[in-house]
């Protein structure tokens, strides 16, 4: 639990960033960016999710070491799901044959 | 709470998983699929979440703080936005209804051949796209809707002043949930609504 009280200059000037990066997202996805289309798409959503988890849901100020590994370990999980599935599939035939 | 978000993130990741694969199988139906949603709509969803994000931030610091009728207005501030998204969302989906997008026995992407000759469209591929976009996004409003609920509940309460600097954990457990749907949110929109959006060439 935080007790930490941040300041709501703070939670605006998050919101705002909130803001600019759904803006560039949507803009630049209509430029050709050719395979970087997708990873500056990703790497914007990982920003953003990182400030929310950081700021609004206070990550950074908590003082819980077991929330973090909760988080860390969650997102580990998710990767192991995602990379080991790929593997498989990937080195498989679907679709083509 | 945290542990309950990472069986949260594994019940989504399930479906992020499948996502995943089919989009690299089939990658010209789901860029196809993607193009045929509404950007202006899914933007503007977007901000909408973020700043229900931002009134249920500041709530919990309102309740931190004690502040029980800030608190209270936060919180409706909330809801107006989390069934504003869900309204535009049932816009969305009447929309894809109309166009005979939702996956089925009345499904036909004829007009995506149609308007996309540049791009081999497989249909019964387009329909996995379009699947996984009601699949996942559904999920999404599911959470969404019981998050409304969830927050009625929170308001109601801090309405009657249960909700102090000394015990605010519900306002705050409600908050990471919120902040939880709100992040699920960031990576559907550009998944499934900026999958290809450059000109044609």
């Amino acid at each position: 639990m935080s007790e930490h009280i941040m300041s709501s200059k703070l939670y605006y000037g998050i919101w705002i960033a909130l803001m600019i990066l759904t803006v560039v997202t949507a803009t630049v996805a209509t430029v050709d960016l050719g395979p970087f289309n997708t990873i500056v798409a990703l790497v914007i959503a990982t920003s953003k999710a990182l400030l929310v988890i950081l700021f609004f849901m206070h990550v950074k100020y908590s003082s819980e070491k077991l929330t973090k590994m909760v988080i860390v370990a969650s997102v580990f999980w998710l990767l192991i799901l995602l990379f080991l599935s790929l593997a498989d599939y990937s080195t498989r035939a679907i679709g083509h044959g | 709470m945290w542990l309950f978000l990472g069986t949260e993130i594994m019940f989504f990741g399930g479906m992020f998983c499948a996502y995943l694969i089919y989009r690299i199988n089939y990658f010209n139906e789901f860029a196809a699929g993607s193009r045929s949603l509404n950007l202006k709509w899914g933007t503007i969803n977007t901000i909408v979440l973020i700043c229900s994000s931002l009134t249920v931030a500041l709530g919990v610091r309102a309740a931190q703080m004690g502040r029980r009728k800030l608190l209270v207005v936060l919180l409706i501030l909330t809801i107006i936005f989390g069934l504003a998204f869900l309204g535009i969302k049932g816009i969305e989906w009447y929309d894809k209804y109309q166009e005979h997008h939702i996956p089925g026995a009345s499904f036909n992407a004829a007009d995506l051949v149609r308007d996309y000759p540049q791009i081999h469209i497989d249909q019964s591929h387009e329909q996995i796209y379009f699947s996984l976009y009601f699949a996942m996004t559904g999920l999404h409003a599911l959470h969404m809707i019981i998050g409304v609920g969830l927050f009625s509940y929170l308001t109601f309460y801090a309405w009657k002043g249960r909700y102090t600097p000394a015990y605010y954990t519900p306002i705050e457990i409600g908050g990471l949930y919120w902040h939880f749907v709100d992040i699920v949110w960031i990576y559907l929109f550009p998944l499934l609504y900026l999958i290809d959006r450059k000109p044609l060439g």
